[in-house]
C-alpha cells in the first residue's frame, strides 16, 4: 500500500493552487455576496484543463485520472465550493453519460466542446416531485419523426442558464416505470426550452441554480444517449461516478475552514493567551484534522479504485457521505472557535458553514448514501 | 524558429537565509520554483512559437532536483528539456556557469536564446550576457517586449533607466527577459501528465559536454569569483506614513517632502 502522491499529482496540485490563488481567492467573497456565477473564472477553467481532467485527450480531455480530478475539486473547494459544485455537475453529471454511453459520433459531437470548456454542461434529473425518489420522473418525451418532443420541468439544476448542453432524464414510456426512462442531450437553444428564475440559496450562492422548462421542446433524435428505456440504469451509474467528486467538495470545505481556523487560533488572544493554547482548542483542532484526514483517505481510495478499474461504488458512496458529514461538522465547529467573528460575513468560515450544508443534500442526501452503503453491504438481506 | 530558454531553479523566497559558517544559502525547507524572470522567458518563448512556429527547448544547469523545474516548463508547453548536471559543475560562479551553459548550447541548434534578466537568489544579471559573449552572438538585455519576430531578426523593446530602446537584432541572438516581458501561463493538466509520463528530461553531464567545454572554466576551480562575505542586509528605517489625506493634501505633502530634499 502506497500513500504517497506521484510527482505528477504533486505538480498538478501546485498548478491548481496557483490557479486558485490568482483567479478565485480574490473574488470568492464578492461572488457569494453578489450571488454571481463567475463566468470570468469559468472561462479560464477550460483552457487550464480543469473541465476535462479525467477524460482521454481524443475527446478533448486532459488524459489525467480521477485522483487528479478529486484533488482539483478538493483544492478549489477550500476556497469556493460554488465553483466546484458547478465543475462536478459539468464533468461528472453532464459529460460522463455522454462519454460512457454515447456513440463515437455523439462523443465527437459533444465532448471536445465540453471538455475543453468552450461549452459548459449541466444535468437535468431532479424534479419538483422526484428528488430522492428519482424514479418518479414526470418529464415526458415522445418520438415524432426525426425528433423528440419534451414536456416537463426540472428543478434545482446546477449550471442552469450558463450551460450549453443539458444531459436530461426523460420518460419515454411512463407505463414501464424505471424501464421507461431515457437520456437526451438537450442544447440550450432547443426550441421550446427555457430557464426558470434564478434560485436564492443558503450557500454555494455563486453557482447558478434554476429550473429547466420544456414546453413542446424539440430535440433531434440523434441526441438520445444509449437506448430508450436504459435511462435509469445509466443515471444510477452516473451518480456513482459523481459521488467520487462531490465527497471532495465537503472535504475541501472542511480543510479550508480548518486552515483558516488554525491561523486564527494562533493569533486571537483571550485571558492573556492565544486561544490555540487552550486545551479545548487543541482537542478540537486535533479531532477535526483526524476526521478530515479520514475523509481524504476514503475519497482518494474511491478515486484510485476507479482509476484501477475496480469496483468503486461502495467507496465512492462512503466518501460522499463522510465528506459531506465532516464538511458540515468541521465548519460548524470552526465557526464556534472563531466565536462572534466567525458569525460575521467578513470571515470565511461563515460562508463555508453555509456552503457545506448542500453537500449533505445534493447528488443524493446523506440518508440516501447510507441506504446505498447498506445495500452494498447486504444489511438485512 | 528554434528557441532555447535558459531557466534556473531557485528557492521560493526573497528573504533567503544564509548559513553564517559557509556563506551559502540555506535551502532546507524552502520550496523551489522556476526563477520568475526565467519563467517570463519561457512564456515569451511559447508565445513566439505560437506566432512564428518552431520549437522551444529549455535548458537548466543545476543539481538533479532541478528536474522538477524542467518538468514544470514541459507542462507549460516546452517541447524539450535538458538538465546540465555534474558534480564537476558544482560551486560555479557566473563565469563558470555561463561557460558550462554555453558549452551545452553549442551542441544545440538555436535562432533565439532567452534567459531571465537575473535570478532572485543571486541577482547578478551576468549569466545571460556572458553566455552571448561565449557564443559570439548579439544580445539584448532587459527585454520588456518582443515587438516583432521572424526567422531572420527580432525587434525588442529594451528597458533602460529613464527611457527604452527599440532594438532590431539579427538571429541567432540572445535576449534577457524582464518579468514584465510576459505573464506566465498556467501549466495545463495534460501538460503535467505528459511531462512525467510521455516526455523526458535529457541529462547532460561533463561526459556529454567534453568536446565543447573548457575544463579550466567550470565548477568551483574554474570560478574566478570568491565570496568574501555574505550577509542579510539590515532593513532600512521605517518609512513615513501619512494616513487619511485627500488627493490634494497627498500631492502637497509629497511635493513638499521632495522639495525639502532637493529632489525637485
Amino acid at each position: 500500500m502506497d500513500f504517497t502522491l506521484s510527482k505528477e499529482h504533486l505538480l498538478f496540485r501546485q498548478m491548481v493552487r496557483e490557479f486558485v490563488e490568482n483567479e478565485i481567492k480574490p473574488i470568492m467573497q464578492e461572488i457569494d455576496e453578489e450571488e454571481r456565477f463567475p463566468r470570468e473564472v469559468w472561462e479560464k477553467l477550460g483552457p487550464a484543463g480543469l473541465l476535462g481532467i479525467q477524460y482521454p485527450k481524443k475527446y478533448g480531455g486532459q488524459g489525467g485520472d480521477y485522483l487528479a480530478y478529486v484533488m482539483a475539486i478538493e483544492e478549489i473547494s477550500k476556497y469556493c465550493a460554488s465553483i466546484t459544485s458547478g465543475i462536478a455537475a459539468h464533468s461528472s453529471l453532464c459529460c460522463w453519460p455522454i462519454y460512457q454511453f454515447g456513440t463515437e459520433e455523439q462523443k465527437m459531437r459533444f465532448l471536445p466542446e465540453l471538455l475543453s470548456g468552450k461549452a459548459w454542461g449541466a444535468m437535468g434529473l431532479t424534479e419538483p416531485g422526484a428528488g430522492s425518489d428519482a424514479a418518479m420522473q414526470q418529464t415526458k418525451a415522445y418520438l415524432d419523426g426525426d425528433h423528440y418532443v419534451v414536456n416537463g420541468r426540472k428543478c434545482f439544476i446546477t449550471n442552469a442558464g450558463e450551460a450549453k448542453y443539458y444531459t436530461t432524464v426523460v420518460m419515454t414510456d411512463k407505463s414501464k416505470g424505471n424501464k421507461g426512462m431515457s437520456i437526451l442531450v438537450i442544447p440550450a437553444d432547443a426550441p421550446g426550452f427555457s430557464i426558470g428564475k434564478h434560485e436564492k440559496k443558503m450557500g454555494i450562492r455563486a453557482s447558478a441554480t434554476a429550473d429547466l422548462i420544456f414546453d413542446n421542446c424539440i430535440v433531434p433524435k440523434e441526441n438520445l444517449i444509449g437506448k430508450e428505456g436504459d435511462g435509469f440504469k445509466m443515471i444510477m451509474q452516473t451518480l456513482d461516478i459523481g459521488r467520487i467528486g462531490v465527497g471532495a467538495v465537503g472535504l475541501g470545505i472542511a480543510e479550508g475552514a480548518w486552515e483558516e481556523t488554525l491561523k486564527y487560533v494562533g493569533q486571537r488572544k483571550q485571558f492573556g493567551k492565544t486561544i490555540g493554547s487552550f486545551q479545548n482548542t487543541q482537542f478540537e483542532m486535533a479531532d477535526m484534522k483526524t476526521r478530515i484526514d479520514s475523509a481524504q483517505l476514503i475519497i482518494y481510495r474511491a478515486a484510485c479504485t476507479k482509476d484501477a478499474g475496480l469496483p468503486f461504488g461502495l467507496y465512492a458512496c462512503m466518501g460522499k457521505y463522510y465528506g459531506a458529514t465532516i464538511g458540515s461538522d468541521v465548519t460548524r465547529r470552526c465557526v464556534q472557535l472563531f466565536g462572534g467573528y466567525g458569525y460575521m460575513r467578513e470571515y470565511h468560515v461563515e460562508r463555508m458553514m453555509r456552503d457545506a450544508k448542500i453537500v449533505e443534500i445534493y447528488e443524493g442526501t446523506s440518508e440516501v448514501q447510507k441506504m446505498v452503503i447498506a445495500g452494498h453491504l447486504k444489511v438485512g438481506k | 524558429m528554434k528557441i532555447v530558454v535558459c531557466a534556473k531553479q531557485v528557492p521560493d523566497t526573497t528573504e533567503v537565509k544564509l548559513d553564517p559558517k559557509t556563506n551559502t544559502l540555506i535551502r532546507d525547507g524552502v520550496p523551489s520554483i522556476i526563477n520568475p524572470d526565467d519563467k517570463a522567458g519561457i512564456e515569451a518563448a511559447l508565445q513566439l512559437k505560437e506566432k512564428v512556429g518552431g520549437t522551444v527547448t529549455v535548458v537548466s544547469m543545476g543539481p538533479p532536483q532541478a528536474d522538477a523545474a524542467l518538468r514544470e516548463a514541459l507542462a507549460m508547453g516546452c517541447d524539450e528539456a535538458i538538465l546540465v548536471t555534474d558534480r564537476a559543475f558544482g560551486g560555479a560562479d557566473t563565469w563558470a556557469t555561463s561557460s558550462t551553459i554555453a558549452a551545452a548550447l553549442k551542441k544545440i541548434d538555436y535562432d533565439i536564446i532567452i534567459t531571465g534578466r537575473q535570478a532572485i537568489d543571486g541577482d547578478t544579471a551576468q549569466v545571460g550576457p556572458q553566455i552571448a559573449e561565449h557564443l559570439g552572438i548579439p544580445q539584448v538585455s532587459y527585454a520588456e517586449e518582443i515587438i516583432d519576430a521572424s526567422e531572420e531578426k527580432i525587434v525588442v523593446k529594451r528597458q533602460f533607466e529613464d527611457r527604452y530602446h527599440i532594438i532590431e537584432v539579427k538571429t541567432p541572438c540572445l535576449i534577457t527577459a524582464l518579468a514584465e516581458l510576459a505573464t506566465p501561463r498556467y501549466m495545463t493538466v495534460h501538460g503535467i501528465f505528459d511531462a512525467y509520463r510521455e516526455k523526458e528530461v535529457k541529462v547532460w553531464t561533463l561526459e556529454e559536454l567534453k568536446d565543447t567545454v573548457d575544463m579550466s572554466n567550470i565548477g568551483l576551480k574554474g570560478s574566478p569569483t570568491n565570496v568574501k562575505q555574505s550577509f542579510t542586509k539590515q532593513a532600512k528605517g521605517k518609512g513615513l506614513y501619512y494616513k487619511d489625506l485627500s488627493a490634494e493634501e497627498a500631492v502637497e505633502t509629497i511635493v513638499a517632502k521632495l522639495e525639502e530634499r532637493h529632489i525637485i
